[in-house]
């Protein structure tokens, strides 16, 4: 496993990688260990020193820090600063950590001591608004998704091993939709945001006749209110529109005004 | 002879979640034995308030990086069971299949990347690529044919796309399930090596006399709804979870806890296997046996043979509920919803015990109240009076720091504790 590694000739680097998580389900490191007909040559291009949810050994020395989840309490403020100190690189891994996730949906109670005794009564629960990683440190890299898709997280990592700049699609999921010949979700029913989401699943929940629900955040140039207007013309209601662009954080400022218009209609 | 001890294990590795366990003892008597949750909560059951009915089996799906599936399908079923929805034949052996293939991927990543390296001296299964590789490409093998199944069936290994209410988007192809078929068949090698493999692990003699509380089989092996019972006797319908599940809070604890007839009971592959060994696959009883674990067996670090048993288990089932489904053609995918007034609750036995979702919906179908039970919140308390007896099984017996804090660690790791999930 510790052989050197290059590539054409030109010897690299294996850089230190740290897994970490906050306010999660952990499913996107568990995704980093799935994919298992690749997994040993992905794990050969870094050094993991630290992945509590795998292994024993911790260590601070690490060049490259993943983090899942997002940030809901006052003490992981300082475990995200201290891993952002330790960091060169520090990467949000999933859509919890870059815009809040399924998290956040709590934020949109105007109350939050009735959300925390709609769940434990009188027992004293320490919890704050959800925010993403970049509310309180620099982010250096997105890892979209809920969940990553392990083929990405492949990609990008050999693109930070080999000194490349990492890209993301700027086009939506509906590009790749298509490319993959499938029926347009709209036509048959379905509420999709796919329109206006960034590619880079390959349309992932589409192909399987699942409407897009817009975990990866908005592509480049997405038309909110345009997407709007269309999904109306469907037929779908205000309420399934709000469902979908308020799940996941990523159209956190235009779900607030759809909510905001429907609470005075 | 050394007879005071000290254990602090600030977030316990090769668990999912964060948990602290602290022992003390002095001069060989216990001062302290403590299981602590401090995992940040998330509050899935506020989050729905207010939802309309198909939130709920997409978001509360997203509890658990691990069993999404066994998320998904109870929430489903919840729903399903709160309209008056009976899912057909062919949604139900598919939702079967799906649940047995998410419950061989779990088993076989816990036993093997969690479990396994204590057994055999390493801090994970990285230094075992290199010492075991045998060992590694087998778990890789059967990991990678249980990921690959599901992708298949549930569209998505993890949250999967395809489960709905009212039964699945598409289908997959029968070719694809054929195939699927034959390499579960050709899987058994591998499971019985496995088998092999942890004959020669040496599982701590330990046993504190415990409740375990399952679903209670009739014909099958239970996975999937019906009535709930307890080794101490009690016995309940799936919509009277709440008498099982009695959850409390405690300082400690950012989960919830629970208890039945005692203070503390256990859910999971070992309570599963105690209450309903003789519903096993022969094939599967038989490997059981032969690796020591008969009913009752109140042993927690058995669960590891508990979980290889059930893997052949899923993986015998699977072929037949494969047949069935291969035999006749496909029908409609889904079946259409209405939603009304009233509530339901769906209880599916996933990896780590039996879990419950509940929601009582208004007449629009949206959320007035939700209610997910985890299993692992249900065997905190479980972990925590198993702990306290085996520091007081080994308070006198000199053994060094290291010894018993790796004992205490594997002892929680055999629960294959999911810790956030519990903090949901």
């Amino acid at each position: 496993m510790n052989e050197p590694l290059s590539y054409l000739g030109v010897p690299l680097v294996r850089p230190k990688v740290g897994f970490f998580e906050l306010t999660s389900c952990e499913g996107c490191q568990l995704q980093i260990l799935n994919n298992e007909a690749t997994l040993l040559d992905f794990l050969n291009l870094v050094e993991i020193v630290n992945f509590r949810e795998g292994m024993s050994e911790r260590g601070d020395d690490y060049d490259i820090a993943f983090v899942e989840g997002s940030v809901s309490r006052r003490d992981e403020i300082d475990r995200l600063t201290e891993i952002r100190r330790n960091a060169k690189i520090l990467v949000a891994l999933g859509s919890c950590a870059c815009f809040g996730g399924v998290n956040q949906l709590k934020n949109r109670f105007r109350d939050p001591e009735w959300v925390k005794k709609e769940v434990y009564g009188d027992f004293p629960i320490e919890s704050m608004e959800v925010h993403p990683l970049a509310d309180f440190v620099q982010v250096d890299l997105e890892i979209f998704g809920c969940p990553i898709k392990k083929e990405e997280v492949e990609r990008i990592v050999t693109d930070l091993v080999l000194g490349k700049t990492v890209r993301h699609p700027e086009y939506p999921v509906c590009m790749e939709c298509k490319a993959n010949e499938n029926l347009c979700l709209f036509e048959l029913g379905e509420p999709c945001l796919g329109p206006v989401t960034r590619a880079g699943c390959d349309a992932w929940c589409p192909s399987n006749r699942r409407g897009c629900w817009g975990c990866r955040g908005p592509a480049a140039a997405a038309n909110l209110t345009e997407l709007e207007k269309i999904m109306r013309a469907y037929g779908f209601a205000g309420e399934t529109i709000l469902d979908r662009l308020e799940c996941f954080g990523g159209f956190a400022a235009f779900a607030d005004t759809l909510r905001a218009k429907s609470k005075k209609a | 002879m050394k007879l005071s001890c000290e254990v602090d294990i600030h977030h316990l590795t090769r668990v999912e979640g964060h948990g602290n366990i602290r022992i003390s003892i002095k001069n060989g008597v216990v001062k302290k034995a403590q299981w602590e949750v401090v995992e940040t909560p998330r509050f899935f059951e506020a989050m729905l308030v207010g939802k309309h009915w198909e939130n709920a089996p997409y978001i509360c799906g997203r509890i658990c990086g691990i069993c999404s599936i066994g998320h998904t399908l109870a929430s489903i079923r919840a729903v399903e069971n709160a309209f008056g929805i009976t899912p057909t034949p062919q949604t139900a052996n598919l939702r079967l299949l799906l649940k047995h293939l998410e419950t061989l991927q779990s088993h076989i990543l816990h036993l093997y990347f969690l479990a396994a390296p204590d057994f055999l001296g390493a801090g994970s299964v990285l230094p075992l690529a290199k010492s075991h590789p045998e060992v590694v490409q087998r778990a890789l093998r059967l990991k990678l044919l249980a990921n690959e199944a599901c992708d298949i069936i549930g569209g998505r290994r993890l949250h999967p796309t395809r489960t709905v209410v009212g039964g699945f988007t598409m289908l997959p192809a029968k070719g694809q399930l054929a195939e699927i078929r034959l390499r579960l068949l050709a899987s058994m090698p591998d499971l019985l090596a496995s088998a092999e493999l942890f004959k020669t692990f040496a599982i701590p003699d330990f046993s504190r006399e415990t409740e375990f509380v399952s679903l209670k089989g009739t014909t099958d092996y239970p996975f999937i709804g019906g009535d709930l019972v307890s080794s101490d006797g009690v016995v309940k319908k799936e919509e009277q979870y709440r008498a099982m599940t009695n959850e409390y809070y405690a300082k400690g604890f950012t989960s919830k806890l629970s208890k039945l007839s005692r203070p503390s009971f256990a859910v999971g592959a070992l309570a599963r296997l105690n209450n309903n060994f003789a519903l096993l696959h022969p094939t599967a009883r038989e490997i059981s046996r032969s690796l020591g674990l008969a009913p009752v067996s109140h042993n927690p670090f058995m669960s590891n043979i508990a979980q290889l048993v059930e893997c052949v288990q899923v993986v015998l089932d699977s072929v037949r509920l494969i047949d069935t489904l291969l035999d006749s053609p496909w029908q409609e995918p889904r079946q259409p919803v209405q939603a009304k007034k009233g509530a339901g609750v769906g209880a599916v036995e996933v990896p780590r015990g039996i879990l419950y979702h509940y929601y009582d919906f208004d007449r629009h179908g949206r959320v007035i109240k939700a209610d997910c039970v985890i299993p692992t919140s249900q065997n905190h308390a479980n972990i925590l009076h198993d702990l306290k007896a085996l520091a007081g099984q080994y308070a006198r017996t000199g053994k060094k720091d290291r010894e018993i804090e790796l004992l205490a660690e594997m002892l929680v790791r055999a629960y294959d504790p999911c810790i956030s999930c519990s903090v949901h």
